[in-house]
C-alpha cells in the first residue's frame, strides 16, 4: 500500500502541478482553487499533499483537470466529479466519488463504504478492496474494483457497471434496476430480484472495454458472471410481498 | 292489542365504524394496503385549539392600516455567504416534479415568485419550468437523488436535506408506474412505467456524525455559499432539532404529520409521526437549549391553512411556515367545479387524495398531457399569490391587535388553549387559568 509518496522522484515528476499541502493550506482554499478554475485553464496537474483523512478533498471539481493526492483521504473525495482525473494514492473512506458525473477517479489503496454511491458516470477504480454497499443507487457510473466488495453493494442500483475482480459480500444487487454487475469469484449471496444473467458477447465486449480503461490486465472478460435484475420486482404484486 | 316492545335505534360501531369497515373490505378484495396522497386526516390537537389574546389594558395595539407590521425573515444567516431574504415567512414545500405536473410545478414558482417567498424542488430532481420562474428556489437532497447534479446544486438558492417527511417520518418515497412517464422516467434514470421506491435512508451517511461531514461535503462543493436546510419528519423533534444544528444545518425543517405527500401508505399517514401543533415547542426548546434560537431558523411545516395559523406557529417561536397541500388548493386541487369527475373515480371534490394514480381531474398531481392542460400556471400562480397575500394580511391583522411590529414579536404570552391537550402540547395556559399541564410538576 502507497502510504504518502514525498520521495525525491515523486516530486520532481510533478514539478509542473500546482501543489497543495494540506498541512499549510485548508481544505476550503483547495477547493475554491479549483472550483475558481476557468474552463480551458493550463493548470491542468494539482497535487495534494498531506491530505491526513481530510473530509471532502477535491469536491464538486467541473474541469478536465489531474489532481494527485499523495496519502489518504477521510469522506467524500471527488464527490460530484465532473470530469475531474483524481487519484488517491492511499485509501479512502466512505462516499468515495459520490455522485460523480464524470471523469475518473482512481483509488490505489482500500475503499470504505459505499464507494461510487448514486455516481451518474464516469470511471472509478479501486486498486484494492471496498466495503459494503459499494455502488449503491448507482446511476450511470462504472465501478471497477480489483480486489472484494462488502455486503449489500449496488443496492437499488439503477444503471452503469460494476466490475468486481475478487468477491462479493452478502446480498449482492438488492432491489437492483438496469445495472449490470460482474463478478469474477464468488457472491456471498444475492439480494432480492437480483439473479445471474447470460453472459452474451456484447457483454463479453463491453466488459473488456471496462477492463482496458480500468488499466486491468492478465484478466479475461470470460473469466466473470453477469448479474442482474430479475424484473420481478418493478410493479407492485402482493405475492412478492415476502422479497421485501 | 299485543304488546311489542320498544325498538332501539340501530347502533354503529364507533370502533368499527363505516370507514373502518369499507377499508377492511377493500383489503380483503384487493391484498394490498391503500396508497393515497396527502397527509394525517384524522382530528388532532391543531392550531384551532389556541387562541390569541389581544390587546386589553396591559397590552396596547397597534393601528390596522397605519402601523407598519414586519413580515420579512432571513433564513441560513449561520454560516451561508448567501442568506435568503423573504418578504413572508410562509414558503412553498418541497413537491417533485413527477409527483406534480410540469405546469403544476411551474405556477408554484410563479406565485412564491409574486409574493416574494420561496418554492421547492422535491424527490425527482430540478426542472427547467421551476429554477426558470423561482426567484427563490431550495433544491431538496434527497435518499434517491434523482436528478442530483452540482450544476442544480450550485443554481440553487439554498439547499435541503432532507432527512424524512411528516406523512412519513421513517418512510421512502413512492411514484407508482402510471406516473412514471418518459420524462419523469428520463430525470429519475428508471425504466417506465416501472413502481419506483424511492430509499428510505441516505446511501451514503447514517447518523449526526455523518450528517455533520455531508453537510461539509454540500457547503464545500457550492463554496459556502447556499444555506442548508435539514428536513425531518415529526417523529423526536427535540432530539432531531439537536442533532441538525449540532450538525451544521442552517435551517431546521420539522414536518408534522399532517403534513401530505404524493402517495404513501394509509396506515403510516396515519399512525406514525407527531402532530405539527406537538412538535413545535419542542424544537423550538431544542435551540434554545443550544442558545440558537433565532440563530439557526425553524421552519415548521404540516396543516398550515391561514393566517391564523401562521401568527400561532410564529407566537410560539417558528422563524418560517411552509405550505404544500393548501399551495396546490390555492392552484385547484380538489376543486368542486370538477366534481362530475371525481364522482366517476368513485371520490368527491375535498376527498380525492389518490393522487399517485395520476388521473387528477384538476391537472394537478398527474403526468397525463391533456390532465395537466387545465392548469395555467399563469392563472394559478396568481391565485397562489392572492392565497399568499391573505394569509399574510391575516397574520399581520392578530399580530398588530396584539400589539406587534413584526410577526415575530409574537410570543407564547399571546395564546391561550382551549383543550387541555393543546394547552400541554403547546406550552400555554388552559383558556381561563395559569395551567400549563406539565409544567410546575401538574
Amino acid at each position: 500500500m502507497p502510504a504518502i509518496n514525498l520521495s525525491k522522484a515523486g516530486r520532481e515528476q510533478s514539478h509542473a502541478s500546482r501543489v497543495f499541502d494540506l498541512a499549510e493550506m485548508s481544505l476550503r482554499e483547495l477547493n475554491q482553487a479549483l472550483h475558481d478554475l476557468a474552463p480551458g485553464s493550463n493548470e491542468t496537474a494539482w497535487e495534494v499533499l498531506h491530505p491526513r483523512g481530510s473530509h471532502s478533498v477535491a469536491v464538486g471539481v467541473d474541469q478536465p483537470v489531474a489532481i494527485d493526492v499523495r496519502g489518504s483521504v477521510g469522506y467524500y473525495c471527488g464527490g460530484m466529479n465532473d470530469g475531474g482525473t483524481i487519484t488517491v494514492h492511499g485509501s479512502a473512506g466512505p462516499g468515495v466519488g459520490e455522485n460523480m458525473m464524470s471523469g475518473q477517479i482512481i483509488v490505489k489503496g482500500d475503499a470504505s463504504q459505499y464507494a461510487g454511491a448514486t455516481g451518474r458516470g464516469g470511471l472509478l477504480v479501486i486498486e484494492g478492496n471496498a466495503s459494503s454497499r459499494c455502488g449503491i443507487s448507482m446511476k450511470g457510473i462504472d465501478i471497477v474494483v480489483h480486489g472484494n466488495i462488502g455486503h449489500m453493494s449496488a443496492f437499488m442500483a439503477q444503471s452503469g457497471n460494476l466490475v468486481v475482480l475478487g468477491d462479493a459480500g452478502d446480498a449482492l444487487g438488492d432491489s437492483i434496476y438496469e445495472a449490470r454487475l460482474f463478478v469474477r469469484g464468488k457472491v456471498e449471496s444475492l439480494g432480492a430480484d437480483c439473479i445471474a444473467k447470460e453472459m452474451r458477447p456484447e457483454y463479453l465486449e463491453l466488459l473488456q472495454g471496462l477492463l482496458d480503461r480500468a488499466g486491468v490486465t492478465g484478466v479475461k472478460a470470460a473469466e466473470f458472471k453477469r448479474y442482474g435484475s430479475a424484473r420481478t420486482l418493478y410493479n407492485f404484486n402482493i405475492d412478492n410481498a415476502d422479497a421485501y | 292489542m299485543t304488546y311489542r316492545n320498544p325498538p332501539t335505534t340501530p347502533r354503529k360501531s364507533a370502533t368499527f365504524d363505516d370507514y373502518t369497515l369499507s377499508e377492511i373490505r377493500r383489503a380483503a378484495a384487493t391484498g394490498i394496503y391503500d396508497i393515497r396522497g396527502a397527509g394525517a386526516k384524522r382530528k388532532l390537537p391543531h392550531f384551532d385549539d389556541l387562541l390569541f389574546l389581544g390587546a386589553s389594558i396591559s397590552r396596547y395595539p397597534l393601528e390596522g392600516y397605519r402601523e407598519r407590521c414586519d413580515t420579512s425573515v432571513v433564513l441560513g444567516s449561520r454560516y451561508a455567504k448567501k442568506p435568503i431574504e423573504l418578504k413572508i415567512p410562509i414558503t412553498i414545500a418541497g413537491m417533485s416534479f413527477g409527483s406534480l405536473s410540469g405546469p403544476a410545478k411551474e405556477a408554484l414558482g410563479r406565485g412564491a415568485t409574486l409574493s416574494g417567498t420561496s418554492t421547492t424542488t422535491g424527490d425527482g430532481g430540478m426542472t427547467e419550468e421551476e429554477r426558470g420562474h423561482s426567484k427563490t428556489l431550495i433544491y431538496q437532497y434527497l435518499p434517491s437523488r434523482y436528478g442530483m447534479n452540482p450544476r442544480d446544486l450550485r443554481r440553487a438558492d439554498a439547499i435541503e436535506v432532507v432527512v424524512g417527511q411528516g406523512a412519513k417520518p421513517g418512510g421512502g418515497g413512492m411514484l407508482l408506474g402510471q406516473k412514471i412517464s418518459d420524462r419523469v422516467a428520463e430525470m429519475r434514470t428508471l425504466p417506465k412505467g416501472i413502481d419506483q421506491r424511492s430509499a428510505s435512508r441516505h446511501p451514503d451517511w447514517t447518523g449526526p456524525d455523518d450528517l455533520e461531514i455531508k453537510i461539509l461535503e454540500l457547503r464545500e462543493i457550492t463554496d459556502w455559499e447556499k444555506p442548508i436546510y435539514v428536513k425531518v419528519g415529526g417523529a423526536r423533534p427535540y432530539y432531531d432539532t439537536a442533532l441538525a444544528v449540532k450538525s451544521g444545518a442552517d435551517v431546521v425543517v420539522v414536518d408534522g404529520m399532517q403534513g401530505g405527500t404524493a402517495a404513501t401508505q394509509e396506515v403510516f399517514i396515519e399512525n406514525v409521526g407527531q402532530p405539527t401543533l406537538a412538535c413545535i415547542r419542542p424544537a423550538v426548546q431544542a435551540l434554545q437549549d443550544l442558545g440558537m434560537h433565532r440563530k439557526v431558523q425553524l421552519i415548521v411545516s404540516g396543516g398550515i391553512r391561514n393566517g391564523a395559523d401562521v401568527a400561532k406557529a410564529l407566537a410560539l417561536g417558528v422563524d418560517a411556515v411552509s405550505i404544500g397541500t393548501a399551495a396546490l388548493v390555492a392552484l385547484g386541487d380538489n376543486d368542486p367545479r370538477w366534481e362530475a369527475e371525481y364522482n366517476e373515480l368513485g371520490t368527491t371534490a375535498g376527498a380525492y387524495d389518490d393522487w399517485h394514480e395520476g388521473r387528477d381531474p384538476a391537472g394537478i398531481t398527474t403526468q397525463d398531457p391533456e390532465l395537466m392542460k387545465r392548469v395555467d400556471p399563469i392563472a394559478a400562480g396568481r391565485r397562489l399569490a392572492n392565497y399568499l397575500k391573505v394569509m399574510t394580511l391575516e397574520a399581520q391583522t392578530i399580530a398588530r391587535a396584539c400589539g406587534k411590529n413584526s410577526l415575530h414579536n409574537l410570543e407564547p404570552e399571546d395564546l391561550v388553549a382551549l383543550t387541555i391537550e393543546a394547552a400541554a402540547m403547546a406550552g400555554v395556559p388552559l383558556a381561563g387559568t395559569n395551567w400549563i399541564p406539565g409544567k410546575n410538576g401538574f
